[in-house]
């Protein structure tokens, strides 16, 4: 089980307010993330849930038991940081065992978790290691294997895996979508990485602030955005919001034509990534916008071309920003 | 940070230093300021108490209040301003010569030069010696008027040697203790000036910065902070010298003010009279503290 | 990168380095030497420097009269003594101070470092008193509390700065996996700030085993460390300077050894972390 509910949950440091008040219930064996830019609050709301943090106001109910007082280790969650925190004096091994000794488990029982745990990690080799003679990838799933073994209600992943480099940061992600589906447990996963949140979340909450923009699958987001924040901030390249601030269109959702089209414009320059093109269009009066041509496109720079929104894929907003539908 | 929780587990945890401390500080102090307001004389059971005293304490110690008087003896004693000027020459002196030595040979030690560790390990060592031990190898081994070797340096070069602590105590006391001091300084000032980025010194000497100006607008004001420091950590040490004078013997004419509260309290016993001058101590370190803290807060903070 | 540096200057330099270091160090290699001399090559003038009769006789004259090993326990223990004690009631302020700090924690560190500008004096006579009346005098449990007290600031502030520089996240961390404050502080805290805390260690060791104000007014004999019995030389034996070396060396040896390791700590110790 791992159901947690937030309700109307708020924190201030001093007379700063970060998080004026969130609504959430996150269900059990969910992969939910929080995306927002950074600073927006997202490690606050997640330290709150952890219980690292006082709550100013509201409660958390962590599987229909109010969590809102205990200190972090009652309320059975494990948590994966930015840094690792790897405690750096003990081996791979101890590092994992750790909270398992905490708990007074029987040591047997312990190695054969520790085991079990390194094993899906694919770490058994490094067990007697120091965490310093690790590699980023390899601390990063020791960070991951410290909070298995201990069969948590709920994971806490903030930003896990922005210190790593691109490729392995693809590799990572996968394996940890992996391990959610094998462990069926729910995730609760920070980033401000919106390709990150888009490829693996079941639901994603967007922070703007410290207030919850919106929730919704990848898809309602990327289709319904409720407001410009979030369409703006879903989505790549950015949505292009033309009118003001009242239209808004993707760019892969405007049909090119050399010949004819209703706005025209002309190619200011050319991103050639092989699979697609985005031209960067000056489009008059409209301003400058983005155009995802797929494959190769034979306009360049200074070339005149037209452009048609595609139907009922543009987005309408109001003048605080909501979206109109 | 932290929650709530751990918080008050901090609170607790902090307790027992604060505790300890505010013990150690006030408790003391508040006996020395009753005791200084006493007349209260451990060789002494039976102190002439004005009879009109209703507070007259009729304990063993036959203790009864005196006032002010205390303090009337002890700054009306020439013994006090000979000790105030003792304790200000002393840390006066020490800390120009630390400071200005220790300037000095930290440049120099930040050369390029051959064995630089052995030298640091030599230049520190005295650092690291015992006051008493200090003072007895200078009394003795090298300030002995006949036997000296500071005796014997002076005749090498046809001078007259000094009887330093029948002649000169306090000229005498000053070269032992900056010879404690001088060390302290130097490696505090070299550690900072090591700390100067090499890049910034390869610039300087690049752009042909003639020496003086390097060390006038580059090193010294990098130097600034870890100066104020050393004075003010030399400062509350050199107030407090005190091995150096009772061992050698020349607290009758170099003795500060630790010294002649000693000499109140544990030698003439007159207790009350020692604590009003402890009392006048404290006073004068808080101004003294005061100023300096002020003098460097700006430099410390950040 | 290295700056090219002319060998005439770099000559130059070094001599005068070493002539500089030699005088400094000079009183420490002359103690040394006397000690191993006899009485009467130690007065003799002109001064015999590496040509005398060595002998090691100072050595257990020194023991055998004056008992230089009680005195030297005493020193290791109050040295010790108060340095443990002082860190177990520092470690878990300091950890507060770093990882849970209130407002008011840079004041509390503050007024810790103020009360090492209290004169001792001011506090001689009553603890003189409160020691007499409570049989304290010339124990060692009385001056290891004394030493205590006073370092007890300094090693706070030694530990402050040194668990500052521990990533609060990994005591974070130890709290997620259910260890409790306690545990924090002894698997996690502790393990890691081994090295500052061994700094914080020498360097306390050092400054206890040096301090003579207290330890000079409060003890006599029975808890009486190497301060005293080197004062004790004061009058009339110091006129043995080649025992007075000898009993010298023995007090000074150990310490200068712990001190020429813990040239750094003593930097960051002593200036509470200004300068490192
Ligand atoms: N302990 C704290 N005290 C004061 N302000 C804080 C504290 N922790 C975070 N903040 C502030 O809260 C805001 C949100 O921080 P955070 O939750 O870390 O953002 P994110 O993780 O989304 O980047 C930031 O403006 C940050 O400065
Ligand atoms: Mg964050």
């Amino acid at each position: 089980m791992g159901t947690i509910v937030l309700n109307n949950v708020s924190k201030s440091f001093g007379d700063v307010v970060i998080i004026p008040g969130a609504d959430l219930e996150i269900r059990d064996g969910e992969f939910i993330v929080f995306v927002g830019p950074s600073g927006c609050g997202k490690s606050t709301l997640l330290r709150l849930i952890a219980g690292l943090e006082d709550l100013s106001g509201g409660r958390i109910v962590i599987d229909g038991v109010d969590a809102s007082d205990q200190p972090p280790s009652k309320r059975g969650l494990s948590m994966v940081f930015q840094s690792y925190a790897l405690y750096p004096h003990m081996s791979v091994r101890n590092n994992i065992a750790f909270g398992l000794k905490m708990a007074g488990l029987p040591k047997p029982e312990i190695a054969a978790k520790v085991a079990r745990a390194a094993a899906t990690l694919n770490l058994t080799d490094y067990l007697d290691r120091k965490p310093r003679q690790l590699s980023g990838g390899q601390r990063q799933r020791v960070a991951i294997g410290r909070a298995i073994v201990r069969q948590p209600k709920a994971f806490l992943f903030d930003e896990p895996l922005s210190n790593l480099d691109a490729a392995l940061r693809v590799n990572m992600r996968i394996e940890i979508m992996q391990l959610h589906q094998s462990l069926g447990a729910t995730m609760i996963y920070v980033t401000h990485d919106q390709v990150e949140a888009m490829t693996m979340a079941d639901r994603i909450v967007v922070l703007n602030k410290g207030n919850i923009e919106q929730l919704g699958s990848p898809l309602e987001l990327y289709n319904r955005p409720d407001s410009l924040f979030v369409a703006g901030f879903i989505g790549s390249p950015k949505m292009n919001i033309l009118e003001n601030n009242t239209i808004g269109i993707r760019p892969e959702h405007l049909a090119l034509s050399e010949k004819s089209g209703e706005w025209e414009g002309t190619v200011m320059l050319a991103e050639h990534l092989g699979s697609d093109t985005y031209l960067h269009v000056d489009a008059g009066r409209r301003g400058m916008l983005t155009v995802r041509a797929s494959g190769e496109f034979p306009v360049g720079p200074g070339g005149k071309i037209w452009m048609t929104p595609e139907k009922g894929r543009i987005h309408r907003f109001d003048a605080q920003g909501r979206a109109i539908r | 940070m932290a929650t709530q929780q751990t918080r008050a587990l901090g609170r607790i945890a902090v307790a027992p230093s604060v505790i300890a401390l505010f013990l150690w500080m006030i408790v003391p102090l508040a006996m020395t300021i009753w005791f200084s307001l006493l007349r209260y004389n451990l060789l002494d059971p039976n102190p002439a108490c004005s009879p009109l005293t209703p507070w007259a304490l009729t304990d063993p110690a036959n203790r009864c209040l005196a006032g002010a008087s205390n303090y009337y003896y002890f700054l009306t004693d020439p013994a006090f301003f000979r000790a105030i000027g003792n304790s200000l020459q002393l840390v006066g002196w020490v800390l120009a010569i630390s400071v200005i030595g220790g300037i000095l040979l930290a440049l120099l030690l930040d050369q390029a030069i051959f064995g630089r560790n052995i030298v640091r390990l030599m230049i520190i060592a005295p650092f690291f010696v015992m006051p008493t031990v200090s003072a007895l190898v200078w009394k003795n081994m090298m300030m002995h008027p006949v036997s000296g070797f500071l005796a014997w340096l002076f005749q090498l070069f046809g001078l007259q040697p000094i009887d330093w602590f029948a002649h000169a105590p306090m000229t005498a006391i000053v070269i032992m203790v900056a010879w404690q001091w001088l060390p302290f300084a130097t490696l505090i000032l070299l550690t900072a000036l090591q700390s100067l980025d090499e890049e910034q010194k390869e610039a300087a000497e690049m752009d042909g910065a003639p020496p003086l100006s390097y060390f006038w607008h580059l090193v010294l004001p990098h130097l600034a902070r870890p100066i104020t420091v050393v004075i003010l950590i030399e400062t509350i040490f050199l107030l407090n010298v005190f091995a150096e004078i009772y061992v050698t013997g020349s607290g009758g004419r170099a003795g500060n003010m630790p010294f002649l509260v000693y000499q109140y309290g544990l030698i003439s016993n007159d207790i009350g009279g020692a604590s009003a001058g402890g009392i006048i101590a404290v006073i004068l370190a808080n101004i003294v503290a005061f100023f300096l803290m002020r003098m460097i807060g700006k430099n410390l903070e950040a | 990168m290295a700056r090219a540096v002319s060998t005439r200057r770099r000559m130059f330099f070094t001599a005068f380095a070493w002539a500089i270091a030699f005088v400094i160090f000079f009183p420490i290699l002359w103690t040394i030497l006397t000690s191993f001399k006899t009485e009467g090559d130690a007065i003799e003038l002109p001064p015999k420097f590496l040509f005398f009769q060595w002998t090691l006789e100072n050595y257990g004259i020194v023991q055998e009269r004056s008992n230089y090993l009680l005195f030297a326990f005493n020193s290791v223990v109050l040295a010790l003594g108060s340095t443990i004690f002082a860190l177990l009631i520092a470690i878990p302020s300091a950890w507060a101070m770093a990882f849970a700090p209130g407002k008011r924690t840079k004041d509390l560190l503050m007024w810790m470092l103020s009360t090492k500008m209290m004169p001792p004096v001011g506090a001689l006579i009553p603890i003189y008193l409160i020691f007499r009346d409570f049989h304290l005098l010339d124990t060692r449990g009385g001056i290891i509390a004394v030493l205590m007290l006073l370092n007890l600031p300094i090693i706070i502030w030694m530990l402050y700065t040194y668990f500052k520089e521990i990533p609060g996240e990994i005591l974070e961390a130890a709290r997620m996996d259910g260890a409790s404050i306690g545990k924090e502080l002894l698997y996690v805290l502790t393990p890691m700030a081994i090295p500052g805390i061994a700094s914080t260690i020498l360097l306390n060791v050092i400054l206890a085993w040096n301090e003579a104000f207290w330890t000079l007014s409060l003890t006599t004999k029975d808890a009486a460390p190497l301060t005293q019995f080197i004062a004790s030389y004061s009058s009339p034996e110091g006129l043995f300077w080649a025992k007075l070396s000898a009993a010298s060396t023995m007090a000074i040896a150990p310490i200068l050894v712990l001190g020429w390791f813990a040239q750094k700590q003593l930097v960051r110790g002593l200036t509470f972390g200004a300068v490192k």
